[in-house]
């Protein structure tokens, strides 16, 4: 972590230091007056040193960006619980934004990070969720340059909501999307599915347990050792809200293909299983925050799959289906059962909800 | 134990349909097999069975699933009661975007109601005691496996003195539409796939009129795949053989006599009532509501300004529901309902006819 | 209708205990249950054991699809 910078002119005994508030958020601290700096320079700076965000100015001045394409990209991140077992909101958001850079291909460079508070909202809650986006952030080798804090007043929040923006650079000569994904492409999974969303749906309803975390993580350096392995990869993409199969709806959509995925092929732990079992949820539609699928082309399936392995966050990595031609009048994305039978893959209305029947 | 994996095993289920497929040889001609659960038309479509019979073997949803045959009324009701001041209401996810007469306990929360999705009956009874401020009503929809757990939840509320805690009844019994379906002229089913978790608490023998009264066979089979083909299986032998009986396939966890401390609870609650099916009508003796001694845990007795229920034209929820008719053949399936802006129940519930049918079968794959 | 799973008791305390399925917990009532001993497996729906898993008849069912699997399915 980073190191503790020195504190700035305000002592911690002072009545607008963020600790002798008595540990929770004012709507004073979004005023932008003392408190908020207070805030700033007791909590945020500390966790997030670096040099574009000390100068604490109205914008991010950066240094001129590699070569290559410039990549943006923009989430608002809300969790619930906001703390959960292998993640916290902080942690979730820069891995998040992270994430939608390194699957477009672009090394992550920079990143924006705005809270919303609740007023009333813990400041060790607070802290963790600093503590996290700066631990993603050094762990994804990336800096936040700029944030905001606003505070809105007690019953007008949900504890917390995070927005945050990504800066990165698609080097020269890459060119990943749907427009490449063609009929022939196996369609890989870097690890086991529905970690992130079983995790928290569990906490909602009361199933605990060792095991069940989730799986959120930066993928920026095991998407970077599968470019680098020279394998040929059309498209990746991180299965998040919706799961494995609203991804694959996308991909097909665009790219006007259909993806047939194999029931037996997809890993998902026990502890996931049970959780949908118990839930009445289907591992494919559960989200993912430290997954990558990749559409490659067929003859380098068995390398990506190895470079994928290779990688720490690659454990677990599977071959998941393959892409073809679509079909007219015909479901975009099906799954073949382990009976030999093949059944439609439909788009949910809405979320999945904890059914009974 | 992971029991899942070892009944759904591929190479059971292709040992099970080949004797389907032999004992169906024996048929004097095409039977229809009717399962009346909406967890087996799930299960059914999830590992897409139902391709895999023989042709003259049509295996059909029945009125099973209790989201799709919980009136609009119902569901007016519970929207109007989450609008009331003081008023929460907890359901479970099942019910939250069945359609009502104005729009669905979703909007009716997207519109200022407190509307609350919980796992169990117990959960909104922790809300109840949490919130002592508050009236919390649990709607309590489902077949006899749900009830004793909502009759479980009020006996914990009266033993705890927890006053805010009620119920609005909208459950149903299986038997009594059976009897109907079975003497419904529109209606040709040949043998019945029985709940196996309604079962667990009603017992097997609480389903052996079928074949002592309506002359069919039927079993009580669990969810797996393999469950269910044992089932198939069993009733294709029996009616090739012409033998009426009932049959207990999930003695692990069906006996003949049930769950009596669950039915005892149930009494001591709930009583019977006629009661309206969505698109099949009134069928008497097929309700549960609570009985008058416990008058202050029924949220019906609570005066709320209703609408007009309006039954959306053009739906035939109620021949899809009968098993009649496949959903494509409604002109509104996947035209303009769909799951996205379903009209008619059936699509609204993911175990709906034609919600199954729309996410699993709809395209030939 | 529906959803219930079959999960192992590893607690109990008078009327409420606690079920396990592949190291996933949850607290179950036993209220409609009330002679679920630990160790025993329990059918779980909507929160409470409805039934106890009579682990006899389990394996023989499982015994029979083994042989179901093992002749092809020779009537």
């Amino acid at each position: 972590m980073a190191n503790e910078r020195s504190r700035g002119p305000l002592n911690t005994d002072s009545p607008t230091s963020a600790r002798a508030t008595g540990e929770r958020i004012l709507l004073a601290h979004g005023g932008g007056g003392r408190m908020t700096q207070a805030l700033v320079q007791e909590l945020f700076l500390p966790a997030l040193a670096n040099p574009a965000l000390a100068t604490l100015s109205d914008s991010a001045i950066l240094d001129a960006l590699p070569p290559g394409r410039i990549a943006l990209t923009t989430d608002a991140f809300v969790v619930d619980p906001p703390v959960f077992p292998g993640g916290d909101l902080g942690y979730l958001s820069v891995c998040g934004t992270v994430n939608d850079l390194a699957v477009a291909g672009a090394v992550p460079g920079a990143l924006t990070w705005a809270l919303v508070l609740e007023e009333g909202l813990e400041v060790e809650l607070l802290k963790t969720f600093v503590r996290g986006a700066a631990r993603a952030a050094a762990e994804a080798g990336v800096t936040i340059v700029a944030g905001d804090t606003k505070v809105v007043p007690r019953g007008k929040g949900d504890r917390a909501f995070v927005a945050s923006a990504g800066l990165g650079v698609v080097p020269p000569g890459r060119d990943l999307g749907d427009h490449r994904v063609a009929p022939g492409d196996a369609v890989l999974v870097t690890g086991p599915v529905g970690d992130h969303g079983a995790t928290v749906m569990a906490c909602r309803h009361g199933l605990g347990g060792g095991g069940l975390a989730s799986d959120c993580a930066p993928l920026s350096s095991l998407v970077e050792a599968l470019l680098a392995s020279g394998v040929e990869v059309h498209a990746l993409h991180d299965p998040t809200r919706g799961g494995v199969a609203t991804t694959c709806h996308e991909v097909a959509s665009k790219s006007d293909t259909r993806v047939a995925l194999e029931a037996t092929a997809i890993p998902v732990r026990p502890q996931v299983r049970a959780v949908c079992e118990l839930l009445g949820l289907d591992p494919l539609y559960v989200a993912c925050e430290g997954r990558a699928l990749a559409w490659v082309v067929e003859r380098d399936a068995e390398r990506a799959l190895a470079a994928i392995a290779a990688h720490p966050l690659g454990n677990g990595a599977a071959r998941i289906g393959r892409v073809e031609a679509r079909r007219p009048h015909a479901a975009p994305v099906v799954l073949r059962t382990p009976f030999g039978t093949e059944r439609p893959l439909d788009l949910l209305a809405g979320a999945e909800l904890p059914r009974i029947c | 134990m992971n029991a899942a994996a070892t009944f759904a095993d591929p190479g059971a289920v292709r040992g099970l349909l080949a004797r389907i497929v032999s004992a169906a040889g024996r048929l004097p001609r095409r039977v229809t097999l009717m399962e009346v659960c909406g967890t087996h038309t799930h299960a059914i479509a999830a590992a897409g069975l139902r391709r895999l019979l023989p042709p003259t073997v049509r295996l059909i949803a029945g009125p099973g699933c209790p989201v799709c045959v919980t009136p609009v009324g119902y569901v007016d009701r519970a929207e109007a009661l989450s609008h009331r001041p003081g008023t929460i209401v907890a359901t479970f996810g099942d019910l939250i975007r069945v359609p009502s007469s104005t729009g669905s306990l979703e909007r009716a929360r997207a519109s200022g109601g407190d509307v609350r999705v919980v796992y169990s009956p117990r959960d909104a009874l922790q809300i109840a005691r949490a919130n002592p401020d508050r009236e919390v009503i649990f709607l309590g929809v489902g077949f006899e496996t749900t009830v004793p757990t909502v009759a479980a939840a009020l006996a914990e509320a009266e033993a705890d003195h927890v006053a805010n805690f009620l119920v609005l009844s909208g459950h149903k019994v299986m038997p009594p539409p059976l009897r109907a379906l079975a003497s419904d002229p529109d209606v040709k089913v040949d043998g019945f796939l029985l709940p196996g978790h309604v079962s667990v608490i009603t017992g097997s023998d609480a389903f052996a009129f079928v074949a002592e009264e309506l002359g069919m066979p039927a079993v009580v089979v669990g969810f797996t795949p393999t469950d269910v083909l044992r089932g198939v299986e069993a009733l294709v032998e029996r009616l090739a053989r012409r033998h009426a009986e009932v049959v207990n396939l999930y003695t692990r966890v069906v006996t003949a006599e049930g769950n009596t401390t669950a039915r005892m609870l149930v009494d001591r609650f709930f009583a019977p009532v006629d009661a309206v099916w969505r698109g099949l009508g009134a069928i008497p003796g097929s309700g549960l509501a609570l009985r008058p001694d416990v008058a202050h845990r029924d949220a019906a007795r609570i005066e709320v300004e209703v609408p007009e229920p309006v039954e959306p034209p053009g739906c035939r929820c109620g021949e899809v529901l009968k098993g009649t008719i496949d959903p494509p053949a409604c002109p509104l399936f996947a035209t303009t309902c769909t799951p996205t802006s379903a009209i008619g129940a059936c699509m609204v519930s993911s175990e709906g006819t034609c919600a199954a049918w729309y996410r699993h079968e709809r395209a030939q794959v | 209708m529906c959803l219930a799973v079959p999960m192992r008791l590893v607690e109990r305390r008078e009327a409420l205990g606690v079920a396990e399925l592949d190291d996933v917990r949850r607290e179950v009532s036993l209220l409609l249950e009330p002679d679920a001993r630990i160790g025993d497996y329990v059918l779980v729906h909507a929160g409470y054991a409805i039934a106890v898993v009579d682990e006899a008849e389990a394996e023989a069912t499982l015994e029979l699809l083994r042989q179901v699997a093992a002749a092809g399915g020779e009537a």
